[in-house]
């Protein structure tokens, strides 16, 4: 139950948690749990803090993008899911229909759909905080949360990543969004390519495999085969296509050696 | 509006694929198929993410600054570098370059 996130649940921000100490043993004594206790808040607080400063860039993009501050925050306070947050304001900038730059941001956002899944049965939360906690069942505090020994720890991690973060990330939103504009020309800072550099550190970790490679790199020729011919954020949706074509043909590759059901099975 | 109407939409279905993975039965979306899916589609869509932002230049693909600072990037990462420092080395080599004349 409290194995690392693995296949089902690819992980976000990879540094910091690859970062994470390992953790200790449960010890038996009370001053043991006091120790632990520490440890994963003090863990949570760093992924929380380092993750959270990066909403300045996002404040920066979104405004930059032709978004109003409001609206930068709002995003912040009420989607609280980074890649798609960064996703849905590049896609409006670039003069994509608000419904396909919505959906592709869905889209990114559905794999905390997975985490929760795994989290619910970990944290053991009471129906009526159910609610509350899912704004805050995202990467980090999903790979914070399954690294802990045991529910309490658990519970602590989840909690303290997600209030940091939360804090962290829509101050620094909103210093960002303020400060979009006395900054004169984005580019001229590069600020535009923290967007992607954003989406290529999340990417990095899940490439471990044959199959996420080829996904990815089939998802790339789609993307840049589509720019030209597609309306904007268009090209982003038919990329996301390489998924099941690439899972697709991982099954029929097997399927020549193997009953493919019940090798899939075993995954 | 039409912004305010895409940020509502966003809002509300990251929100609720949030609360379904809490709120529904350990094991109804557990499926091996379903999962390997759920985890394939964020490569998916991060690395087009990735790809677009750095080439799109008014829907065709270039070479500029911004792909010499997503290398720069990506070197950063091959070295372990931390998340916040991955972006910034980008941003700093993008405008650096820029600012060369590049």
């Amino acid at each position: 139950m409290t194995e690392p996130a693995t296949e089902g649940a690819p992980l976000g921000a990879s540094p910091p948690p690859a970062a994470l100490p390992t953790p200790p043993p449960p010890a038996p004594g009370r001053d043991g749990a006091a120790d632990d206790v520490r440890g994963t808040v003090r863990d949570a607080l760093g992924v929380g803090i380092a993750v959270g400063l990066s909403g300045f860039a996002f404040g920066v993009t979104a405004v930059s993008g032709g978004l109003s501050v409001p609206q930068a925050c709002v995003l912040s306070l009420l989607v609280f899911t980074g890649a798609s947050q960064f996703a849905l304001v590049s896609a409006l900038a670039a003069g994509g229909n608000p419904f396909t730059a919505a959906a592709g941001a869905f889209f990114l956002g559905v794999r905390n759909c997975f985490y929760g899944l795994r989290l619910s049965t970990l944290l053991a939360l009471p129906r009526r905080v159910r609610p509350l906690a899912a704004h805050w069942v995202i990467d980090e505090t999903s790979v914070v949360a399954l690294a802990q020994p045991g529910r309490r720890l658990a519970r602590v991690g989840f909690a303290v990543t997600g209030l940091s973060l939360y804090l962290c990330w829509n101050l620094t939103t909103l210093f960002g969004a303020l400060g979009a504009g006395s900054i004169g020309d984005p580019e001229a800072w590069g600020l535009d390519v923290a967007g992607p550099a954003v989406f290529l550190a999340l990417l990095a970790p899940m490439l471990r495999g044959t199959v996420e490679r080829a996904t990815a790199a089939l998802a790339v020729l789609i993307a840049v085969g589509c720019l030209p011919l597609l309306p904007a954020g268009v090209p982003v949706l038919a990329a996301a296509l390489a998924a099941p074509l690439v899972l697709c043909g991982a099954a029929l590759r097997r399927g020549g050696r193997a009953a493919p059901a019940a090798r899939e099975a075993d995954r | 509006m039409t912004v305010w109407l895409a940020i509502a939409w966003t809002a509300l279905g990251c929100y609720l694929v949030k609360l379904l993975g809490l709120a529904i039965p350990a094991g109804a979306l557990e499926r091996p198929v379903v999962r390997r899916l759920a985890a394939l589609l964020p490569v998916a869509l991060l690395a087009a993410l990735t790809v677009l932002q750095t080439l799109d230049d008014g829907g065709a693909p270039v070479l500029d600054a911004r792909a010499l600072g997503l290398a720069a990037a990506g070197v950063a990462l091959l070295l372990r570098a931390p998340f916040l420092l991955v972006v910034a080395v980008a941003v700093v080599v993008t405008a650096g370059t820029r600012a060369l004349g590049g």
